[in-house]
């Protein structure tokens, strides 16, 4: 028997009324970790770069080369969301590989999170670059008659784009917990090495998918 | 038979035979890639890419039928 629900929260301790679950607890590290390796390879930024600078310079060409790619266009106005995106989500789906840290994605909330953040951002630069009757005006292509579906899909597909990423890492999760239960010392390896590969794939989809979206949203205006 | 021994049946039909069709559908998408790459090895990038995003959006079905599982086993409304 699996002792605790998937779907219960861990709460690690109150401040006031306030109850801090494991998983925002991890996603603060994590963003610490960011902020501070960000911070720290560029606070003498130049032209001859250090290593850190490098590496994260690296990493920022290799996002913008993807993401431009899928959005056919400028991609560095869309950059700063989706490359931010991507490295999170890394870090949060190899969260599991440190030990005693829980990825964060394996619970409802941060998926959620992030699939509404994917939700408004798309229509948010959908109307920056064609206004908003034009964005509306997309519902309507190309019948007026499949309106209720347009909008009906984008409930849709932001609600999928969570479920796929919970699940996997939540799946992933249980998956491990069983193999444990079941086999004990060597045998959970290979699985936790093939979660490495589950974890960097979901992240690499959430980013391309939220950037076939946002590129659907930006772009359509040409291929009327 | 209780509530709770029906929720488990219920959730090994969902992800057994709800496994069934996203496995047959990636097959036969990767055979489809595969068969394109060898075909044309230059275009393996765009198409490894749109493979990914196809199998991402296949895969779901299983996975909804997971949380549909998981629901039944941990979240069900029907079990006080």
């Amino acid at each position: 028997m699996v002792a605790a629900s998937p779907l219960a929260n861990e709460v690690l301790f109150h401040l006031g009324p306030v109850p801090f679950v494991r998983a925002v607890v991890t996603t603060w590290a994590i963003m610490a970790a960011l902020t501070l390796v960000s911070w720290l390879g560029l606070r003498r930024a130049g032209v001859h770069a250090g290593t850190v600078q490098t590496v994260l310079e690296i990493v920022v060409e290799a996002i913008a080369k993807l993401v431009g790619e899928i959005i056919g266009r400028d991609s560095w106005p869309y950059l700063p969301f989706l490359g931010t995106l991507f490295i999170f989500l890394i870090c949060a789906n190899l969260a599991a590989v440190v030990p005693g840290l829980q990825p964060p994605t394996g619970h409802v909330e941060t998926p959620a999170v992030l699939a509404a953040l994917v939700f408004f951002s798309v229509h948010y630069f959908g109307i920056r670059s064609r206004g908003l009757l034009g964005y509306v005006r997309r519902y309507t292509q190309p019948n007026p008659l499949l309106l209720p579906l347009n909008v009906l899909s984008e409930v849709t597909r932001t609600f999928s784009l969570m479920v796929r990423l919970l699940g996997n890492i939540m799946s992933h999760e249980l998956v491990i917990g069983i193999i444990v239960l079941l086999a004990g010392l060597l045998v959970p390896i290979p699985f936790m090495l093939l979660g490495i590969m589950i974890g960097i794939i979901q992240a690499y989809i959430f980013t391309v998918l939220a950037a076939v979206f946002i590129a659907a949203a930006v772009n359509s205006a040409e291929v009327e | 038979m209780t509530i709770e021994m029906l929720s488990i049946i219920g959730a090994v039909v969902a992800v057994s035979f709800g496994a069934i069709g996203p496995a047959f559908s990636e097959g036969r998408a990767i055979a489809a890639a595969m068969e394109a790459i060898a075909r044309q090895p230059e275009s393996a990038g765009p198409l490894s890419r749109t493979l990914f995003v196809g199998l991402a959006m296949i895969e779901t079905m299983a996975i909804y039928c997971l949380v549909i599982a998981l629901l039944l086993l941990f979240a069900n409304p029907f079990v006080g």
